[in-house]
């Protein structure tokens, strides 16, 4: 075996920020939730209650009906969803109505004044460590070097191939494993540059305060309701990719991984001897 | 070897489900602790402040065309007050109700409801946003709360304006209050509204008398307004944060 080669990976800004956000994020997206569960029903245009139609809800069923106990109803759709959406246990056992289940918010019980109060503290403090980490991630050219893909990764046949790579769940291994290959780069982009710009404009977009300072918001997004249902659904694309990357972590070397992540020190997976 | 991966992601599986209930359970136990909570009720006031920085004090909240009212306005929190004052009140269309204005003002008043809508009035077509999320676009109609608040006299040391309404929303709680800033009480849009739709305000939503603040959340639109008190502070009132939800920990603040 020859012997392994360890690289500098991530600065102590990235890995401190890694920290901050991921915690962050986790706390926005859960308290999130929890503000969702007041009024599970997502809409499109400038205004969206009870009477009125909706893209997407969270509701219980009638079984006599033959519909599920929990359903989410989307457009025509309704899924079956008892135990995790619509209808999920409370903390006592019993089944109640409710949009997502209690282990997913915070609190883990009813309280949407509560829930306010994280998700505004914790959005105020993701503002701050985001910010920073923008700042310092283009003044020392992480973006710019680590992030962007290369020319040859910026092809066609190199995206398709790492996909092909990722679905046999076969990872770079030795110097290749340098850089970030080009879905990674791609994953981390639309976070940073699309799903979090939106999710934090369409946030904004729903205080009746800011609307009235910054009308244009209003007119970007196609009115308050439709700014609330892209922030759940750009929310969503965040859970999506914390998925992603939490597995890609456990498949890549979950022990490496870490490492990286708190040393900044990583061992480039050895190449196969063939 | 298979096994044994699998009794490690097993164990990774059960470990981290073990680790994420704990970590509920501790965001549960510090909602409920009064330091952490008040360093979460903080936010509030970065919020507030950085609003009033950045919004003009009387930058109009969007109005919209008629094409675009909600086909149905919702009514939410109290549907009817149902007390015996207020269904005598009521009964007789509101003719013996009088609208209070009292506090900090050089001349108290007592209006009526033909009075107040002698006084000038302001149409606006507005979005209402609840604090649970969703929005209904309403026509309202009313008065200025700043003529009302110059027709008696405001004195320089008031800093709030509170509202004090015939709803009782808890079993043995004090009736529905609210309470706003003077820049919202002088805002162009702040009116005390007896109509909607182009009707008389109807008792679901708040006959016959509201507030109209449209810069914050629906909650902060007190309905069944009976009392508007002019005061330097809110300490003494109610559970002293300036309302009925907010004594239940919800945002003085509702701006967002």
């Amino acid at each position: 075996m020859s012997i392994p080669t360890i690289v500098f990976r991530h600065s102590i800004a990235t890995r401190v920020l890694h920290w901050l956000n991921a915690v962050c994020v986790f706390l926005v997206l859960m308290s999130g939730l929890q503000i969702f569960n007041a009024h599970p029903r997502l809409y499109w245009g400038q205004y969206g209650a009870n009477s009125d139609h909706a893209a997407l809800e969270m509701t219980v069923g009638d079984p006599a009906k033959g519909q599920s106990l929990g359903i989410v109803r989307i457009g025509q759709h309704e899924i079956p969803t008892t135990g995790l959406l619509g209808v999920s246990k409370d903390g006592a056992g019993e089944l109640v109505e409710r949009g997502f289940p209690s282990w997913a918010t915070i609190p883990s019980y009813q309280d949407l004044a509560t829930g306010r109060r994280w998700h505004f503290f914790f959005a105020w403090v993701l503002v701050f460590s985001s910010g920073l980490y923008f700042l310092i991630s283009f003044a020392t050219r992480h973006v710019q070097r680590d992030l962007l893909p290369t020319r040859t990764q910026w092809s066609l046949r190199s995206i398709g191939l790492d996909f092909w790579d990722h679905l046999r769940l076969r990872f770079p291994k030795g110097e290749a494993a340098r850089q970030y290959n080009s879905l990674q780069k791609l994953a981390y982009l639309a976070v940073l540059f699309i799903l979090a710009p939106i999710i934090l404009a369409t946030g904004l977009t729903m205080s009746p305060g800011l609307d009235a300072g910054f009308p244009w918001l209003l007119n970007l997004f196609g009115g308050r309701q439709s700014a609330r249902t892209l922030h759940f659904i750009c929310a969503m694309g965040v859970v999506l990719f914390i998925v992603v990357h939490l597995a890609m972590v456990v498949l890549a070397g979950p022990l490496d991984e870490l490492r990286s992540m708190i040393t900044g020190r990583y061992v480039l997976p050895p190449e196969k001897v063939k | 070897m298979t096994s044994r991966i699998l009794t490690r992601r097993q164990m990774l599986l059960r470990g981290s489900t073990a680790l994420g209930g704990l970590l509920l359970a501790s965001c549960d136990r510090l909602s409920n602790s009064p330091s952490f909570r008040g360093m979460l009720e903080s936010a509030e006031g970065l919020s507030y402040r950085t609003q009033r920085l950045l919004v003009g004090h009387n930058a109009l909240a969007r109005e919209f065309k008629e094409s675009e009212l909600s086909p149905v306005f919702r009514s939410n929190g109290t549907s009817d007050p149902d007390t015996p004052g207020y269904n005598a009140l009521a009964a007789d269309d509101f003719r013996q109700w009088r609208l209070k204005i009292d506090g900090l003002v050089a001349r108290p008043q007592e209006l009526s409801l033909d009075q107040l809508r002698a006084m000038s009035s302001r149409t606006q077509i507005t979005r209402h946003d609840c604090v649970e999320g969703w929005s209904a676009i309403g026509q309202w109609t009313g008065v200025p709360l700043s003529a009302v608040l110059t027709l008696a006299a405001l004195s320089r040391s008031a800093r709030y304006i509170v509202f004090y309404c015939a709803d009782i929303l808890e079993t043995g709680a004090d009736p529905y209050y609210e309470s706003i800033d003077l820049i919202d009480a002088f805002h162009p849009q702040t009116i005390l509204a007896y109509d909607l739709n182009g009707k008389r305000l109807p008792v679901a939503n708040g006959a016959p008398l509201r507030l109209r603040v449209e810069r914050q959340l629906g909650y902060k639109h007190a309905k069944y307004v009976m009392r508007i008190q002019a005061v330097q502070d809110l300490d003494r009132i109610g559970g002293g944060r300036g309302g009925f939800w907010e004594d239940r920990g919800y945002e003085w603040y509702a701006g967002i």
